[in-house]
């Protein structure tokens, strides 16, 4: 569903912060980025937004060329990707039920969708109370669990995490991963960019190390490693 | 991207929102397209006046035709008979030197003795007034006259309109280099006002686009905040313009009765419908600056 070819990333006046990697992520799969800080993971989640274009090499998701996208296309291709970060991100004049809802404003959706939907997707991350306060109401957990249910609102073919854990307590931070277990189980691929070396060795799921722009190790039901 | 109802709502919501909280920039650029279009709408009004006035001189000039002093009483005569002829002319009246001396006479008043025994060597020429139907025929047949045997000179109201013309040619000009600068200043004032609401919104735009809002959804609020800018502008000058022009109208028809201001609806519509749209437009142009500047995608 994703592959990339020999892609390259140097961003200007810089030495790369990718270096030739090529990686094949199957539909279903639940895959960790790992590698010490400036390893690059973040710039391989922002080349498969198309946030950025790679200096070198070709990505494909789900059969179609991401730098070829034309810009009008790129919107739809960022529909298709849920995307959670450590900062969350949350508009803070915005309840949770709104913020996820504008997940659905912005393609456009009607109300009766977005009524449909909204209150289904927080129960599903177990907000189904919670949606009526704003974000400064909300402990970390929740703040994160309101970001994964804007995320997966849209049924994206991929979700990916950049650090999701990153700002939470280990009680959260579980009960982040066993929600992603579940997200993942529903059929839904995860890309998940981490530092903490416990959650992926106890996960045992596949492992792509990350090591000055280059991949290192890639392995199934993997652990973080010794050094990295 | 489909429009749907709520979608426009949401919209208009952040664009209200927008100006809000821009306040005073919201207030002031406001403010500099009402300007503007006050001075345009003034000057329209003005120089459409002025032709209104221009069109009523010319249907009431006459030709004056100078005879010259050595043609017979027969030829004076046949040159009447052949005015009297041509399609475009609606009535000629014969005004002889005697007559015209009367006239000069009676405009004089007391000082009339000044003219004491001119009647035996009277200067003034036999003279035929000639009106015609349509006043743009005026200028042509006048040429035409003034090259028939026995004709010494034709005369018209040619000077009034040609002075009259050159106004409107100077209201026309000043309008138009004011309004070109304020305009300038008006699409400047809401291009800043815009990418002060960008700024304010950058998070939230970045989000939008995390979430795979296409390019129009994230640029119309401001496009739209623009459009409010400029057509509350235009809304405004226009009330400003009816509430300074309609008593003009009537306080000049009551006291110079003869010199009446454009008043139809169907002339001043257009006028005021298009103050309107300029402010529309030079709130789209300040927008579309900002939002293709600053929101680049
Ligand atoms: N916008 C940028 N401009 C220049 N260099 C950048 C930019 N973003 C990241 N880098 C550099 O690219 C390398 C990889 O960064 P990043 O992808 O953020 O790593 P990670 O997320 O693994 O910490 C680092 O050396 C970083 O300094
Ligand atoms: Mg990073």
């Amino acid at each position: 569903m994703l592959q990339l070819y020999n892609v390259t990333k140097i961003y200007p006046n810089s030495i790369p912060a990718l270096l030739d990697v090529s990686l094949r992520i199957q539909r279903g799969e639940f895959v960790f980025l790992v590698g010490p800080s400036g390893a690059g993971k973040t710039t391989l989640t922002k080349l498969i937004l198309r946030e950025e274009l790679p200096t070198r090499g070709q990505i494909l998701f789900n059969g179609k060329s991401i730098t070829r996208l034309r810009p009008s296309e790129v919107p739809y291709l960022r529909r298709r990707i849920g995307v959670i970060f450590q900062d969350f991100r949350l508009l803070p004049n915005k309840t949770a039920y709104e913020n996820v809802a504008f997940a659905l404003e912005v393609t456009g959706a009607s109300r009766r969708e977005i009524r449909r939907a909204v209150p289904a997707v927080l129960a599903r991350v177990g907000l189904a109370d919670r949606a009526h306060l704003f974000p400064a109401q909300l402990s970390g957990g929740e703040q994160q669990r309101v970001c994964v249910a804007r995320a997966i609102v849209n049924n994206p073919l991929l979700l990916i995490a950049d650090e999701p854990t990153g700002n939470l307590d280990p009680e959260n931070s579980w009960q982040l991963m066993r929600l992603f277990e579940e997200i993942n189980r529903g059929g839904t691929t995860i890309l998940m960019a981490t530092h903490a070396w416990d959650i992926v060795d106890q996960m045992k799921k596949r492992v792509v190390a990350l090591s000055h722009g280059r991949i290192v190790r890639d392995e199934q039901e993997g652990a973080y490693g010794y050094g990295a | 991207m489909a429009l749907r109802p709520g979608t426009v709502l949401y919209h208009l919501r952040e664009a209200g929102l927008s100006i809000i909280r821009n306040g005073w920039l919201a207030l002031a650029s406001t403010g500099v397209v009402t300007v503007a279009l006050l001075i345009f709408g003034g000057s329209l009004l003005f120089v459409l006046n002025t032709h209104h006035v221009i069109g009523d001189i010319e249907s009431k000039v006459e030709i004056s035709v100078f005879l010259k002093s050595d043609v017979s009483p027969r030829d004076v005569e046949a040159l009447g008979t052949r005015l009297q002829q041509r399609p475009e002319v609606a009535e000629v009246r014969f005004i002889s030197k005697e007559e015209a001396l009367q006239i000069v006479k009676q405009d004089l008043g007391d000082k009339a003795d000044l003219l004491a025994g001119m009647e035996k060597d009277n200067p003034l020429p036999d003279t035929y007034r000639v009106r015609t139907h349509h006043a743009d025929q005026v200028a042509a047949l006048a040429a035409e006259v003034a090259t028939w045997p026995g004709v010494e000179q034709v005369r018209y109201g040619q000077e009034v309109v040609e002075r009259l013309l050159a106004v409107t040619r100077w209201a026309r000009l000043v309008g138009a280099g004011a309004m070109f600068f304020l305009a300038g200043a008006a699409v400047f004032l809401i291009a800043t006002t815009i990418r002060l609401s960008v700024y304010a919104r950058r998070r939230e735009i970045s989000i939008m686009k995390m979430l795979g809002a296409t390019n129009w959804f994230v640029r119309s609020p401001f496009l739209l905040e623009g459009v409010i800018l400029g057509l509350t502008g235009g809304l405004v000058a226009v009330g400003l313009t009816m509430a300074g022009y309609f008593p003009l109208v009537s306080v000049l028809e009551s006291a110079l009765p003869f010199f009446r201001l454009v008043s139809e609806r169907q002339v001043l519509l257009p006028v005021f419908g298009g103050l309107v749209l300029f402010g529309l437009i030079l709130g789209t142009l300040g927008s579309f600056i900002s939002v293709h500047r600053f929101l680049k995608v």
